[in-house]
């Protein structure tokens, strides 16, 4: 029941922020948000699964009733949690708390409304992450939507409603084809399962119960359900070239909403990713491990190219999110212990980087009210603290070690040399590394021109050190990720535990 | 155990009686004191009659009335009325739309005049609407919508001052009197194949066979033609746009889902009970096969109704044409009946009747939010809702749900209706169906979610001046919002309700 005590109580939350005046809506969306935080973490100290939940696996805070009998298939309220959702449940409510707090500041109108939206979004997210029921997840995944719509269309930048569009056809379009293929992947399994349980139907998909359906054949069908899948998680990724709507997004949402984006709804996608496709049709992802590959380093490369063209700061880190989701498509394709388990290793520690770096690019926007490279110099004369967490985190972006960023891109990368999905494997390894090389150029380059160097700035605003509730968050964010960084085996234990029964599946283990 | 084993068998028609006895009332209050402009009373006599009959349908459902638990289908006068769990699964559906437009009322006619006469004729076309749903003879068929429909050209007209109000019911009026006069034909041709208008006994002669195969396509044709105005199907479906844009909005919104339903609660029991398929198929030779007419409607209507949707500036247009597109969802209920379905028919004709049970709250809530902005005299176009949200952010929430559960989003009750209707399209055999819908459902989105961008987004172009708090309206508003959600989890009962009562008519 703890699972759904968190959800209820961030609705709640998410209630009583609406009503609240706008004055105390912050702190008080603040204070409530760190309910769900102290309830994932005791989740996470009461944990007790073993194995991949799907694939019969002993799982954590299972519960299992019918809802509703719809034709043939019932739907069930099924939630758990196993190796890969708790660290992403972890990460979701600390980032979010995080983020309230560093809404403080930029957001200044319907602060009510601001900081309900982020607990709804919140509760959905959960409910993504620990929905193992096809209909509940989807809903769940649905509902994630419209508080993120609202969120970049009312408190964007000036393009907001042209991001918010967007974002909303892009997603929905992507939820849609998804959904169909999905659903007949379902038909295609006939009588073999009664409900729309995850387990149910991963369980009967490898033991080949996979029939025909709508005239295709089982290997077509798996084939085209894979696509249509891959297509719809791919767009949420997002994996090049369905990555444009990713730019406009985090440019036009304001800083918090930039930091969730980035930190968790990004990981809905290869969550989804490594769920559906990787766990449920093994088989036809290794047969189209050759597309994946090539999509995979394209992401890494074209993102971290994109990246090092750009002049806003923002920009700079949307971009290179796209080339760290390149990252993670590679490890889940490798098909190797280190390869998924460093895979979704990445999804939490690209959460935390991503969410300080948009956060620092907030704290230096709230002060200069700029974010173009060329507007400013010499930042860290006057925000010393600040730019020492932009730095440190700048690194952790980079791979540097002892830092979660290194431990996560290290065991993708030794799980994609081990791969043996296909011959050319180290050869798409040797080159996604070479986004490395391009990540801290345009990093570094970036510090270069606005930390350092003689101070210039051409504003007409103070520029002095941030207030303590800007800063602390990023002080949070980076201890996290140094903790991570040098004991990754905090959360990789479990998620090695749930992950190596998804690849006995293959044999390649 | 049932209460009507005690009581006489009349008993059953109770919601139809209590809302009759209501409508009455209203009269009389209004002859006792016809100067009165004590709205609240009339207003509050309406809402407690119309949920007084919903209860009762309601207690009666739970309790199997007319229901196979208890003894089948309750038959009275002459088989002229039945009272089944269709009939009152329907009244469900009229009661409570009609109980939200009248408490929505209380604001919206607070400054005009003739409110006795509105109450009542509101309350008597909820009670053709029920005696629609339970007739069971051609003659009580065609009455019963007309008891339906001359309140309802009435209400139309009712803003005597304003001149789209009267063009909108004279629009109205002479569609429908059309309409009436091709579907009384088609019953008269019926009557000359069949020689009688008592439904089953109309089938269990077809069954014998005829040589007059030729006319009772027609009256088949002409009939579906009836049904076709009633639901605002295409190729009826023209006076619409005018009525419900014409028309004060609380009217709007009662003719676009209760009116609508009861035209479908009437073509379900007619052509499942009068013209079953299998008989009408072997008659013919296949040549009256109305389960392709209604596919053909079906794809026609939906799309016909969602793009011309697209295109509108004005919002209540633009809700016309959706109510359009959704009767062409309805009617996937009817298209997708086949000769050797068994089961399968219940399914898809009982998800067909929930999707009408859920939209009867989603599409009343956003023609009563309609009203409200009228109330606030903002203007009817998409640029007149800019900034709404600011102003008046529960109702704008409330109107968001309703957006968002009409194009079929999660997590709101518009989500799963449309989901198990086309899930069942598909367990019928009919993919392209529930293809076609599934597109349309999706386009659909376009046109919702503007509403929702002007009034959350938007910035207003003039300064937005909100004078009133209209209690009626907003509790309206916010009980069809908290319906909307709440089908999303409590959608169980309705569908099983839907798919047992279904089931009973094959």
């Amino acid at each position: 029941m703890i699972i759904e005590a968190l959800i209820a109580v961030t609705f709640l939350a998410a209630l009583v922020t609406f009503v609240l005046p706008n004055r105390y809506a912050g702190k008080a969306a603040f204070a409530l948000s760190l309910a769900p935080v102290v309830g994932s973490l005791y989740m996470w100290q009461q944990y007790d699964a073993s194995g991949n939940a799907l694939l019969g696996g002993n799982i954590a805070f299972e519960t299992d009733v019918a809802w509703l009998q719809l034709g043939q298939y019932d739907i069930h309220w099924m939630v758990g949690v196993d190796g890969i959702s708790m660290p992403l449940v972890v990460l979701t409510t600390i980032l979010t708390t995080l983020a309230i707090v560093s809404a403080w500041t930029p957001i200044s109108e319907r602060q009510s409304q601001f900081f309900g939206l982020m607990l709804l979004m919140e509760a959905n997210l959960l409910g993504v992450f620990t929905a193992l029921d096809f209909f509940v997840w989807f809903i769940f995944w649905e509902a994630v939507l419209l508080p993120m719509y609202f969120l970049i269309g009312v408190w964007g930048g000036p393009r907001r409603k042209y991001a918010a569009i967007k974002f909303f056809v892009y997603t929905n379009i992507a939820s849609l084809v998804m959904f169909i293929g999905f659903i007949s992947l379902v038909f295609g399994l006939g009588d073999s399962i009664s409900s729309f349980r995850l387990p149910e139907i991963a369980q009967a998909l490898q033991a080949g119960q996979l029939g025909s359906f709508a005239g295709l054949s089982a290997g077509a069908l798996a084939s085209v359900a894979f696509v249509a899948m891959f297509f719809g998680f791919a767009v949420k990724v997002p994996v090049a070239p369905l990555h444009t709507w990713l730019p406009d997004a985090h440019v036009e949402a304001p800083t918090p909403v930039s930091v969730m984006l980035a930190g968790v709804l990004l990981k809905m996608g290869t969550y989804a990713l490594l769920r559906f496709n990787f766990t449920m049709l093994p088989e036809t992802a290794r047969a189209f491990a050759l597309p994946i590959a090539l999509l995979a380093v394209a992401s890494v490369i074209y993102g971290a190219l994109l990246a090092l063209a750009q002049q806003d700061l923002k920009r700079i880190v949307a971009y290179s999110s796209v080339s760290s989701m390149g990252y993670v498509i590679l490890g889940l394709i490798a098909y190797t212990t280190y390869g998924v388990g460093g895979a979704t290793f990445q999804m939490v520690a690209h959460g935390l980087i991503s969410g300080l770096m948009f956060m620092a690019v907030g704290v230096i926007y709230n002060t200069t009210h700029t974010r173009m490279v060329s507007d400013m110099s010499g930042i860290a004369d006057r925000m010393p603290v600040t730019a020492g967490i932009f730095v440190a985190g700048a690194f952790g972006y980079m791979g540097l070690p002892l830092m979660a960023g290194f431990a996560a891109e290290f065991f993708i990368f030794k799980g994609a040399f081990e791969s043996t999905v296909m011959e050319a494997m180290p050869l798409f390894t040797g080159a996604a590394m070479f986004g490395i090389v391009i990540v801290a150029g345009y990093l570094l380059f970036a510090m270069q021109r606005t930390l350092f160097g003689p101070f210039r700035f051409d504003g007409d605003y103070d520029i002095t050190e941030a207030p303590f509730h800007d800063v602390a968050p990023l002080a949070v964010l980076l201890l996290l990720t140094i903790v991570l960084g040098v004991s990754p085996d905090i959360f990789f234990t479990m998620i090695q535990d749930a992950v190596n029964p998804i690849l006995e599946l293959g044999g390649a283990f | 155990m049932t209460p009507l084993q005690t009581l006489p068998e009349w008993a059953a028609t109770a919601p139809a009686i209590v809302l009759a006895l209501t409508g009455l009332a209203l009269l009389l209050i209004d002859t006792i004191d016809p100067d009165s402009t004590n709205n609240g009373l009339l207003a509050g006599t309406a809402t407690l009659g119309a949920l007084a009959a919903g209860g009762i349908a309601g207690w009666f459902l739970i309790n199997g009335t007319g229901m196979e638990s208890t003894g089948g289908a309750i038959s009275l006068y002459g088989d002229a009325l039945v009272v089944d769990g269709m009939s009152l699964f329907f009244t469900l559906i009229f009661t409570s739309v009609a109980a939200m437009v009248t408490v929505a009322s209380y604001d919206y006619l607070a400054d005009e005049a003739h409110q006795g006469e509105f109450y009542s004729l509101v309350i008597f076309a909820t009670t053709g609407m029920t005696l629609m749903g339970m007739s069971n003879s051609l003659a009580t068929v065609f009455i019963s919508l007309e008891l339906a429909s001359l309140p309802s050209y009435a209400l139309v007209a009712f803003l005597k001052k304003d001149r789209g109000s009267i063009e909108a019911g004279l629009k109205y009026f002479l569609i429908g009197a059309l309409s009436s006069a091709v579907f009384a034909f088609g019953i008269s041709l019926v009557f000359a194949v069949t020689g009688s208008l008592v439904l089953p006994e109309v089938a269990a002669s077809l069954a014998e066979g005829t040589e007059l195969v030729g006319v009772l396509g027609l009256g088949v044709l002409m009939i579906a033609g009836g049904f076709a105005f009633k639901t605002a199907s295409v190729p009826f479906h023209f006076w619409a746009p005018e009525a419900y844009e014409g028309a004060p909005a609380p009217v709007s919104a009662f003719l676009s889902s209760a009116s609508k339903a009861a035209g479908f609660a009437v073509a379900f029991r007619v052509f499942t009970v009068a013209f079953p398929l299998e008989t009408v198929t072997a008659v013919g030779g296949g040549s009256v096969d109305w389960s392709l007419l209604f596919a053909v409607l079906a794809v026609v209507t939906m799309t016909l109704g969602n793009f011309a949707a697209a295109t509108q500036n004005n919002v209540k247009r633009m809700l016309a044409y959706s109510s359009i597109g959704h009767a062409g969802y309805a009617l996937i209920g009817l298209a997708a009946i086949t000769t050797d379905g068994g089961a399968a028919n219940g399914d898809v004709l009982g998800a067909s009747m929930a999707h009408l049970f859920v939209y009867g709250f989603m599409n009343t809530g956003a023609f009563l939010f309609i009203a409200m902005v009228e109330k606030w005299g903002l203007g009817r176009t998409f640029e007149d809702y800019n900034g709404i949200a600011s102003k008046a952010p529960i109702a704008a929430s409330a109107m968001t749900v309703f957006m968002f559960s009409l194009a079929g989003l999660p997590p709101f009750g518009g989500f799963f209706s449309k989901y198990a209707l086309f899930e069942s399209a598909i367990g019928s055999g009919f993919w392209w169906l529930a293809a076609v819908g599934a597109v349309n459902s999706a386009l659909s989105l376009f046109y919702y979610s503007r509403v929702v961008k002007a009034m959350w987004i938007e910035e207003p172009s003039k300064p937005l001046e909100i004078g009133s708090q209209p209690v009626g309206l907003y509790v309206a508003i916010i009980f069809a919002a908290v319906g909307t959600v709440l089908l999303l989890p409590g959608f169980q009962p309705v569908i099983e309700t839907a798919q047992t009562v279904a089931a009973a008519l094959f």
